[in-house]
């Protein structure tokens, strides 16, 4: 649906376009007016869209329009394979320390979906034969420790937990000490959400950060984050310097548009996608799926791709 | 503290940043031109209005900057916030039941901070001298039930529960015979999050609906549906969804008190005309408080 919005509008724009020749400034400045409704519907940022677009339209203006192709394919064409590089070209996979346990650190938003995240990551190590240890560091949200020893049982995956009388950091380096003795290579160190302009609490987790030295700190994003996203990721970026970003609820029909604005503030890589409540419903992220989402054109794009 | 100072409290550094926008904007601008309506529409589409809504606002406002035939600045900024506070003031209706008993059914996607404000929202009527209680019918999140346990003795009203993985239906069967029996003024039903995409979800939430329909006529019935603020324009298809599914008459938005400023309710207001009731503005037991529309377009422009 959103696809035809946005190739219909194009072929509207380009009607007057006769012959193949090369696209001029015009065509391009008009075709660039719907692709920009078309980010901004999808929740990209506004001023991440403004960047994106005068980025783009200097490749489009000039381009060559293939023969196979008709202007407003050729001009989508560029538009997903921008998208893609701005997204991707970076390793997915998660980092290990080379002094075991690999402590991984979950940050984000309330209700992001930190919790279920650190417990599809265990299942995804253990998956791969590792032997992850949960940690509780949640000690705010209202039955945060149960929820994730419920979801650690689910697994058969070890929760540590100190109940919610001790402070967070003394938790995550108890944690860290359980997991050596337990002999577990990898710690998931689950946090309360938070809002990224609390500073207090913003402070609790750069402690935490200085205590145990993660190998990685990801920040989850909820997929139907909208303008806003910018600002969270910006301050969790730099308080924290996250090392990758996890998508969350991406089996909703949300477009995504946030997946571009938080990579675009970041700089760090988009790893893992979460895909439903289950603790199998996780994924790789591949940003060719993503840009395709966001600028919602599924199946079209890989017959422009063939052509 | 007021409705209005505690939000303006949680938006002071948004509140600041885009007053001083609008009004470093208004202050620079000479004249009217179409780099003010430019400015205007990015502010409003970085508070998540979407390009529709947005499109349409700043249609109004030029019509009536030609109608009154302003010709300073500074009282677009007024003509602007009149516009979204009218959008907004449609048939909002508080909180406090028209008439009791009443049951209140909350629902919404996932982690959008359902069982929260309904904790809240607990203590809020009880205040008010109405006999509350909880249902949990989100039996399948992990440690829902528990949760919701925490914020009923939190706001010291009773909570009716099953176990995990029981029917939710079955659960609000239960609920609505102990209110009844104990007379309950009000009584208020946590659902579990569920993505309004998924169809089988959404027709629990329908079986839900028939068992009050059929066992709980008496009662005054509301649909509560909560948005977070930092959502965008998948709101609009949240809401969209769930009206299919429940008569949803409230909206309860959510996490005012991060830099998100909930814009997506305006649009929602505007195409599907469902009020917001309450807005949510911290996670403690007094950080709901009720929606006013003015107030709401002061504190986001
Ligand atoms: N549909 C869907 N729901 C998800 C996904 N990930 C998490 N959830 C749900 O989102 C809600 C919130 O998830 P949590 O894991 O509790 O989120 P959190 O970030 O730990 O929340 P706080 O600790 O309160 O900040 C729960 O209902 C989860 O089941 C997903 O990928 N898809
Ligand atoms: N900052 C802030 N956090 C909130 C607000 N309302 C809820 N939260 C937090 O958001 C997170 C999710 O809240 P829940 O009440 O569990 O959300 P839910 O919709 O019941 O979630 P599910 O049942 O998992 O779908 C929790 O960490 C809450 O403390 C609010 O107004 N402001
Ligand atoms: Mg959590
Ligand atoms: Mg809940």
């Amino acid at each position: 649906m959103a696809f035809e919005g946005l190739t219909s509008k194009l072929q509207e724009t380009f009607k007057k376009l006769r012959g193949k020749g090369k696209l001029t400034e015009k065509d391009v400045k008009d075709a660039m007016r719907e692709v920009k409704l078309a980010l901004l519907e999808a929740d990209v940022n506004y001023k991440v869209v403004k960047d994106f677009i005068s980025s783009v339209s200097e490749r489009v203006v000039g381009a060559e329009v293939m023969e196979s192709l008709t202007p407003a394919q050729q001009v989508i064409k560029i538009v997903n394979d921008e998208l893609i590089k701005l997204m991707g070209s970076t390793e997915s996979k998660l980092r290990h320390s080379n002094t075991p346990p690999t402590v991984i650190m979950l940050v984000g938003l309330q209700g992001a979906g930190k919790t279920t995240m650190a417990a599809k990551l265990a299942l995804h190590l253990k998956k791969h034969n590792k032997k992850p240890l949960l940690v509780a560091a949640d000690v705010y949200r209202p039955a945060a420790i149960k929820q994730l020893q419920i979801l650690g049982n689910q697994i058969d995956v070890p929760v540590f937990s100190l109940g919610d009388k001790v402070n967070p950091v003394d938790i995550a380096k108890a944690g860290i000490e359980s997991a050596k003795k337990q002999e577990r290579d990898y710690v998931i160190i689950d946090t309360a959400g938070r809002l990224h302009i609390d500073e207090e609490l913003m402070q609790e987790l750069k402690n935490i950060k200085e205590e145990v030295n993660p190998t990685e700190i990801l920040l989850v994003v909820d997929a139907m984050t909208g303008q806003d996203a910018v600002n969270v990721a910006e301050h969790f970026n730099n308080n924290l310097n996250i090392t990758g970003v996890i998508l969350t609820k991406l089996d909703g029909d949300t477009r995504g548009g946030a997946a571009i604005s938080v990579k675009a503030v970041t700089n760090t890589p988009i790893k893992f996608v979460g895909t439903g409540e289950k603790l199998n419903d996780f994924e790789i992220f591949y940003p060719d799926r993503m840009a395709s989402r966001i600028l919602g054109m599924g199946d079209i794009l890989s017959l422009i791709e063939k052509a | 503290m007021s409705w209005f100072e505690k939000l303006k409290q949680g938006l002071t550094k948004t509140r600041n940043v885009i007053n001083d926008k609008v009004d470093a904007l208004l202050s620079f601008t000479k004249t009217i031109d179409e780099e003010l309506y430019e400015e205007l529409e990015e502010i409003l589409i970085t508070s998540d209005v979407g390009v529709n809504t947005t499109m349409k606002i700043i249609e109004q406002l030029r019509k009536k900057v030609k109608e009154n035939r302003v010709d300073d600045p500074a009282k677009v900024k007024e003509l602007l916030k009149q516009i979204i506070a009218d959008i907004l003031d449609n048939e909002s209706e508080s909180v406090i039941p028209k008439s009791i008993p009443a049951v209140y059914i909350v629902v919404g996607v996932n982690g959008v901070g359902k069982t929260t404000s309904i904790g809240k929202m607990a203590h809020y009527l009880k205040q008010k001298g109405y006999k509350v209680m909880l249902a949990a019918a989100d039996t399948f999140r992990a440690a829902a039930i528990d949760q919701l346990e925490v914020w009923a003795r939190r706001s010291g009203v009773d909570i009716i529960k099953h176990q995990e993985g029981a029917d939710p239906a079955a659960v609000v069967f239960d609920a609505i015979q102990a209110a009844k029996a104990r007379k309950v003024d009000i009584l208020i039903c946590d659902t579990a999050g569920r993505l309004h995409n998924k169809k089988n979800l959404m027709e629990e939430l329908r079986k839900i609906n028939r068992i009050i329909e059929r066992e709980y006529q008496e009662a005054y019935k509301r649909t509560f549906l909560v948005l977070d603020a930092t959502t965008g324009q998948n709101a609009l298809n949240q809401a969209k969804e769930f009206m299919n599914v429940a008569n949803v008459n409230g909206l309860i938005l959510t996490k005012l008190d991060g830099t998100a400023k909930g814009g997506v309710v305006i649009s929602i207001a505007n195409e599907l005309n469902i009020p917001v009731t309450m807005i949510g503005v911290g996670e403690g037991i007094d950080d709901l408080q009720e929606f006013n529309p003015k107030e709401f377009a002061d504190a986001i422009l």
